[in-house]
């Protein structure tokens, strides 16, 4: 293992910090943060393959996250299927569900697609919320915990170790298929989608891999998230989670897969500084997505990295 | 029987009228900047919650409308200043993320400047219903009717007849060329949000005494008045306005022959459905990509 490559270099890092920042965690409260930070970071390490490498928008990514989530409550709660295979028929009628709805949607393009998207994530929300004989409609629904060969993931501490393993995997996922064919056929898609059809690169097949990857990413955080909280209530599908998550990835920077990661730990974190101006927190929200898009469209990262860069060149 | 289709068409109509109004706010901005203000229902917001707080505080009525008026297009202009200019040649993405981000943002500031509480507003002219064939108009509805197809008819007049007006046309159509000719774009891009801030504003005025409002009232209503401009084809202006009477004629019988919980999914299932097989909508330029 080389570590000097960004790759193992950057995991590593990462590996590093989930294992040492428990060193400043004083109480549950911080693991509790910790585990909600890094499951966004999971969802929006996902989404980013879709919004940041495809350049592919979608503002209805709370529905898949949702759908995880009712899925793995409906199964173990109602049906009494064990949770992980709760979690994995979750993401796989997800996944199904977001090849089939991928290619019509994908063919949209920047308004068109964001409203499509948009549309889709409002309807599964206003299911969630309306069908009360099935997901226990606005009150929500509780579930128990997360149970897996004998073995029992409950506790915040034990959530954030298994949390933090998955970060890493995600990431991992996520490098492997960026720096992939796959991933320069995506990149390629971006830079320009006639000019990749020219060199022959199927390009709608690849949006769609990238549509349902991160679909099932949001899937799979979801189901966990759902048996970590142990109540869901049909607002984790709303309008406005969709919006967070995809600030998240912007924030951070699109394109850049730690900068999806830092995106979503800064968003998670800031209301629990900010919980003395609760009633800024909109305010605040909208601001950073106003002025990260006028003052450093790239996203924080790249930003960041593309000032130092400059600042070695004039050396 | 038919009195209750009688009855839907009339609750169809109302909101399909207001939904007209917010899709022409996104035609007008679209048409001059190529821009989808996610904020267009913000603008709605605006209008009526400052129209109904004004009054609530013993404003006069007809002080209190033109206040918020100019209220809501202050706002716009401001965004346009602000949040859109200096992105100018940002991509669509981003300008979307930026208009989102509005909305955020003022629906963040209305309740801090107000609440969270619903407000309303009297009816303008009372609150006696007229019986129609068995079924019941509110004179409101025919306030919002009335004033919508005035709003409507000046903007025909303003885009057709003025100069201004014929500016901001041509400026949709050809920036450069509009340029070329002395038009200053950057005076009709700021106009093109006053604009649509001011339609939002009065739509969200003549609404408030029907379907009270709050500060986050404006979601809904810009979503589904973007539903109508896309629906009519995007930047077609007659386009929005009959696809705002579909979107709201579609929502009132299906919440009366069907299901009332599936009303608010009913514009989004549309839109689904126009976007997958007539993306350039039923009036819009069967569109080409430039590669």
């Amino acid at each position: 293992m080389n570590l000097k490559t960004a790759r193992t270099g950057g995991l590593a890092a990462l590996a590093i910090v989930i294992t040492l920042a428990p060193l400043g965690f004083s109480n549950s409260y911080f693991y509790d943060v910790g585990v909600n930070a890094m499951f966004n970071a999971i969802l929006c390490v996902g989404l980013n393959l879709l919004i940041g490498y495809a350049g592919q928008i979608s503002l209805g990514h709370a529905g898949f996250f949702a759908l995880g989530a009712y899925g793995s409550g409906i199964l173990t709660e109602r049906y009494g299927v064990p949770a992980i295979g709760a979690l994995v028929l979750s993401a796989s009628v997800v996944g199904i569900l977001a090849f089939v709805v991928a290619r019509p949607i994908l063919k949209l393009k920047g308004h068109y697609l964001a409203m499509a998207t948009l549309g889709i994530g409002i309807i599964i929300h206003i299911v969630l919320k309306t069908e009360a004989g099935i997901t226990g409609g606005p009150d929500g629904m509780s579930l128990g915990n997360f149970k897996m060969l004998g073995f029992t993931i409950k506790g915040d501490q034990m959530w954030y170790w298994v949390t933090g393993v998955l970060l890493v995997l995600a990431v991992w996922l996520s490098l492997n298929l960026i720096e992939s064919p796959v991933g320069r056929a995506l990149r390629a898609v971006h830079g320009s989608e006639v000019g990749a059809e020219v060199v022959g690169v199927d390009t709608s097949s690849y949006k769609v891999l990238v549509f349902v990857v991160s679909a099932v990413f949001a899937s799979v955080v979801g189901s966990l998230f759902a048996h970590k909280n142990g109540f869901i209530t049909p607002d984790i599908s709303s309008f406005f989670h969709s919006v967070e998550l995809v600030t998240m990835v912007v924030l951070g920077g699109m394109a850049s897969i730690y900068g999806a990661l830092i995106g979503a730990v800064i968003l998670t974190l800031l209301p629990q500084v900010l919980a003395a101006v609760e009633q800024y927190e909109a305010m605040i929200l909208g601001a950073i997505m106003m002025g990260t898009m006028i003052f450093m469209p790239k996203g924080l990262l790249p930003s960041l990295l593309a000032s130092l860069k400059r600042r070695e060149a004039g050396k | 029987m038919f009195a209750a289709f009688l009855q839907y068409l009339f609750s169809g109509l109302t909101s399909g009228a207001i939904y007209a109004l917010a899709g022409l706010g996104f035609a007008i901005i679209y048409n001059a900047s190529h821009v989808i203000n996610f904020a267009q229902g913000e603008f709605i917001m605006i209008g009526g919650m400052a129209t109904a707080t004004m009054v609530a505080a013993g404003v006069p009525i007809y002080l209190a409308i033109p206040l918020a008026m100019a209220a809501s297009m202050l706002v716009g202009v401001a965004m346009e200043k602000f949040a859109i200019e200096p992105a100018r040649n940002a991509d669509v993405v981003t300008i979307i993320i930026i208009t989102i981000g509005a909305s955020i943002f003022m629906r963040g500031a209305a309740q801090l400047i107000w609440d969270k509480e619903f407000h309303s507003l009297p009816a303008f002219s009372g609150e006696t219903p007229i019986a129609v064939m068995g079924a019941t108009l509110m004179p409101q509805s025919l306030w919002v009717f009335g004033i919508s197809a005035v709003a409507i008819a000046l903007l025909w007049y303003f885009f057709n007849r003025t100069m201004f007006g014929k500016a901001m046309l041509g400026t949709s159509h050809n920036r450069l060329a509009a340029q070329l000719v002395g038009v200053a774009v950057k005076r009709v891009l700021l106009a093109s949000f006053a604009l649509s801030a001011l339609l939002g504003a009065v739509g969200g005025i003549v609404v408030t005494p029907i379907t009270f409002t709050n500060y986050e009232a404006g979601i809904m209503l810009g979503l589904k008045g973007f539903s109508a401009a896309v629906l009519g084809g995007l930047g077609n202006g007659t386009g929005a306005i009959i696809g705002g009477l579909i979107v709201g004629i579609a929502e009132a019988m299906a919440s009366g022959y069907l299901s009332s919980a599936y009303k608010d999914a009913i514009a989004f299932i549309i839109i689904l459905f126009v976007l997958f097989f007539m993306p350039s909508g039923l009036f819009g330029k069967r569109g080409t990509d430039r590669v």
